[in-house]
């Protein structure tokens, strides 16, 4: 394709004009077609003749550079899109389906979106932390609005990237202030939890979680790892919810875990990813962290707003720092501005809008709050149909209640990689090798062929 | 549990105050002063004659799209960001007949603005690349060397602005690229450099470009002002597209932030132009390693309407126009300023003002001008003596006249 070629040496005018400047006039004598236009193949632009190669670096300086693997939990949605079976499912990615299995858009989310809209707001830079009106709101939700810290200003809370970017930002200071400090992390934890820190330069260990044998808690098994760790240790917790088990502990036993990380001055990390959206009530799934909180303790909160507010590619959330003082709040905030700054400046606004549009206004909080009953209404209703469907068509006795025991967006199968292989391999019922499946992904109409897939791994395969 | 917990019981007892960012910092100081005649020229975002920050009309447009079209979802995007907008994002820095596009050695990832491509890029570079010192200008972005550092890169300068001539130290630039290691990284502002608004001529580019071949330097270009600088897109990505005429490799981080004022949406992307197109599938995978970890996948709002404007043949158009206001806005700004300045008789060479190019503008005013200014004329700028051109206004030139006036003359 014949392209009209500017040639530097033969732009007539001075080279000692910029740059831009000898461009400019070549550009106004050049072409008809003076505009880029960049949707199509468009040939008639101008490009520079092929300089002669004084280039010293003839093979690629990146060529040891090694095919990283792609990424197990977000490449299990591109392994199903490329699946062309008819009764292909994807329980990969925790992201909210509906009945007919479509991605969902909250309706008070629409609605703020207009609101934003009409309002024409500007779009200029948010400070470091963030967008004020949502720093405020967040903290309320999580810590509840009449709470005395939040009066005392003992809360530093700077608006993050959604959970990933909270946990980020928390890695690095805790890399930064708590040298040599380490994070307990549960065994199993969220898949990336280990590449945040590993990044971060944070050590971490792991504290026994799950039990096999119970499909439940390993509680003493947790106590004692945690008591086992050097004192002042960071211990991170899933608020509700937990991912990939599904399996929470009871007020009780969070009650004796509070016990246990006070008595060796550790400190509590919470990840909330799933706040109003574990048992449709934001303020039991908050209960976890208001306990430690009541207590006086310092403590860290990662907010997720993904699923709750179904605002995933928005990348909304927050970290919270509850500190013993005002000024040490203000401080760690300070600190957290200094992280994020040479990371990505300052926070995107669209989401955090979002959320305090919805949060801020009673009418939009309360219709979120009836949107929420209904995600996680729907989630309570397959995990209880996929139950009386595995009852239906095992027949060996045994026992699958634990689907009903666990909570909020994921079941932890008990599957082991070869039977989760086989879910994939035999069934194209798409999971990630733990064992985890997502619910919010599952139909109604699709249980009785997952009860099918599961009780044929499970039983069939090694 | 009282809150009056002394700080000893704090496990952030040692965590300090930071200080506050010294760009960012004007803002929030000028924020703080009552006076009616205050004037912000920190922070680079535009502003309208009336003093107002601006969004696009095609900005608007592109937004009623996206929000009133019902079959739009917010699922999280692929790690590497919107593919679309990816690819259009390339097309427009490199040129849309770009061979290294067409032979796919390009791997385009969307970040965070400028910051956050910066920062992916440094980071893999500190992670997969021998050399791990990268060359940054004397003066730059206050953010870069914080940038580099965190990334895990070890931060040289080479000499680039001249006090004495207010313009470029094409020498002192060359001697020091021309004595870095064999294969450094080095920082390239691709026009509009800030905070001096020098930028070297199509002769010097290619004088520079040259050398760096010669030295296999890894050129690292920060594209912040393109269509803003001079009003015309393909002119302000010349010094990149020289680069990659020549075959080499080279890294580019794009900021959609002034040049569509989409400053807080955080749009922009990093792009890794390889030798061959099974290295750079290679390099995207070590990229997304990177991202993973950091926040998972970009934000969609911002890069949805770059892609809405960028792919629809009005809407690009629409935008150049709207573009070149702004850009032909700043540069009636010098005018009026150095017209201004002469006709004050403020002493002083005040031509630099006319020759720099893009946002800012390097007054050559030292700290204690600077101070003085903000003190006495409620003038706010960053202490270098950087002023961003895109805050005033002709109501406000007098007042900044008077302001440089009474600095240069009292203060030394």
């Amino acid at each position: 394709m014949a392209s009209a070629m500017l040639s530097l040496a033969s732009a007539s005018p001075s080279a000692s004009l910029s740059l831009q400047e000898n461009l400019k006039i070549s550009w106004k004598r050049g072409t008809s077609s003076r505009i880029n236009f960049l949707g199509s193949d468009f040939s008639k632009t101008k490009s520079f003749t092929r300089t002669s190669m004084t280039v010293a670096v003839k093979v690629s300086r990146f060529n040891d550079i090694t095919m990283a693997p792609p990424d197990p939990i977000l490449g299990v949605s591109e392994a199903f899109k490329a699946d062309t079976h008819e009764m292909k499912l994807n329980l990969g990615v925790g992201a909210y389906r509906t009945e007919d299995l479509q991605p969902y858009v909250l309706n008070v989310v629409k609605k703020a979106e207009n609101l934003m809209l009409e309002r024409e707001e500007n779009k200029e830079y948010l400070p470091i932390e963030g967008l004020a009106a949502f720093n405020k709101v967040t903290a309320e939700l999580m810590f509840g609005a009449d709470n005395a810290l939040i009066q005392q200003q003992r809360v530093a809370t700077v608006q993050g990237l959604s959970g990933t970017g909270s946990l980020r930002l928390a890695a690095a200071l805790m890399e930064r202030y708590f040298s040599g400090a380490k994070v307990l992390i549960s065994s199993p934890t969220w898949g990336n939890h280990k590449n945040i820190f590993n990044d971060a330069r944070v050590p971490w260990s792991e504290y026994r979680y799950y039990d096999p044998k119970t499909v439940g808690l390993d509680f003493d098994g947790m106590i004692s790892d945690i008591k086992a760790a050097p004192d002042g240790s960071f211990v991170l917790l899933h608020g509700c919810a937990h991912n990939p088990t599904g399996i929470d502990p009871t007020p009780e036993q969070w009650e004796k875990i509070a016990d246990v990380i006070q008595e060796k001055n550790h400190i509590p990390f919470f990840d909330v990813a799933y706040q109003g959206f574990a048992s449709g009530s934001l303020d039991e799934d908050a209960s976890s962290v208001r306990l430690f909180a009541a207590r006086g303790m310092e403590l860290l909160v990662a907010q997720s707003y993904s699923k709750n507010l179904g605002l995933y590619a928005e990348r909304i959330g927050a970290i919270n720092i509850v500190c013993a003082s005002s000024d040490a709040a203000a401080r760690v905030k300070s600190q957290l501005k200094r992280l994020a700054r040479p990371m990505y400046s300052n926070p995107p606004i669209h989401g955090a809008r979002i959320v305090s549009n919805v949060v801020g206004n009673p009418e939009l909080f309360n219709e979120w709050k009836e949107e929420m009953e209904m995600m996680a209404g729907r989630i309570k209703s397959v995990r209880q149909k996929l139950y009386d469907s595995l009852c239906a068509k095992d027949k060996s006795g045994k026992d699958w209640s634990f689907i009903l025991k666990q909570i909020g967006m994921f079941s932890f199968t008990g599957l082991n990689i070869t039977q989760s292989e086989n879910m994939t391999n035999k069934w194209h019922v798409y999971m990630t090798k733990d064992g985890r499946i997502s619910l919010a992904g599952l139909s109604s109409a699709k249980c009785e062929y997952l009860a099918d897939a599961i009780v044929d791994s499970y039983h069939n395969v090694k | 549990m009282s809150a009056s917990s002394d700080h000893a019981n704090s496990v952030f007892a040692s965590v300090v105050q930071a200080p506050e960012d010294p760009i960012l910092g004007v803002t929030v100081a000028y924020n703080k002063d009552p006076s009616p005649d205050k004037l912000n020229l920190g922070v680079g975002a535009y502003r309208t004659e009336e003093g107002k920050p601006l969004v696009l009309k095609v900005v608007r447009k592109a937004e009623q799209l996206l929000v009133n079209d019902p079959s739009r979802v917010k699922e999280y995007l692929p790690i590497t960001g919107l593919a679309d907008f990816n690819k259009l994002s390339a097309k427009l820095i490199f040129g849309a007949d770009s061979l290294a596009i067409q032979e796919n050695r390009v791997t385009t990832v969307q970040c965070l603005s400028g910051t956050g491509s910066l920062r992916v890029g440094a980071e893999f570079l500190a992670r997969h690349y021998h050399q791990r010192t990268i060359y940054i200008p004397q003066p730059t972005w206050g953010n870069h060397p914080k940038v580099f550092t965190l990334a895990g890169l070890s931060v040289k300068t080479y000499r680039y602005y001249s006090p004495n001539t207010r313009g470029l130290d094409f020498q002192g630039l060359l001697e020091d690229l021309g004595s870095a290691p064999a294969g450094a990284i080095v920082l390239l502002h691709a026009c509009a450099h800030n905070p001096t608004g020098v930028d070297p001529t199509s002769d010097q580019w290619e004088q520079i470009r040259q050398l760096m071949r010669s030295k296999g330097l890894l050129p690292f270009f920060d594209s912040a002002y393109q269509g803003f600088a001079s009003g015309s897109l393909d002119a302000d990505a010349a010094s990149v597209r020289m680069f990659v005429a020549d075959g080499g490799e080279c890294l580019a981080a794009q900021s959609y932030a002034k040049n569509m004022g989409l400053y807080g949406e955080r749009v922009g992307a990093l792009s890794i132009i390889c030798k061959t197109a099974e290295v750079a599938s290679r390099v995207e995978s070590q990229l997304k390693l990177v991202i993973r970890p950091m926040y998972s996948n970009p934000p969609i709002h911002g890069a949805s309407i770059v892609a809405t404007v960028l792919k629809d043949r009005d809407l690009y158009n629409e935008w150049t126009v709207e573009l070149k206001a702004m850009a032909d806005r700043i540069i009636s700004m010098r005018k009026q300023l150095f017209d201004a300045l002469q006709a004050r008789g403020t002493p002083g060479d005040w031509s630099h003002i006319l020759k720099q190019i893009g946002m800012f503008t390097f007054t050559g005013l030292n700290a204690n001008q600077v101070a003085f200014m903000t003190k006495e004329y409620h003038i706010y700028m960053t202490s270098d003596g950087r002023i961003s051109m895109a805050g005033l206004s002709s109501r406000t030139v007098p007042n900044l006249t008077e302001a440089i006036h009474a600095a240069v003359s009292s203060v030394a």
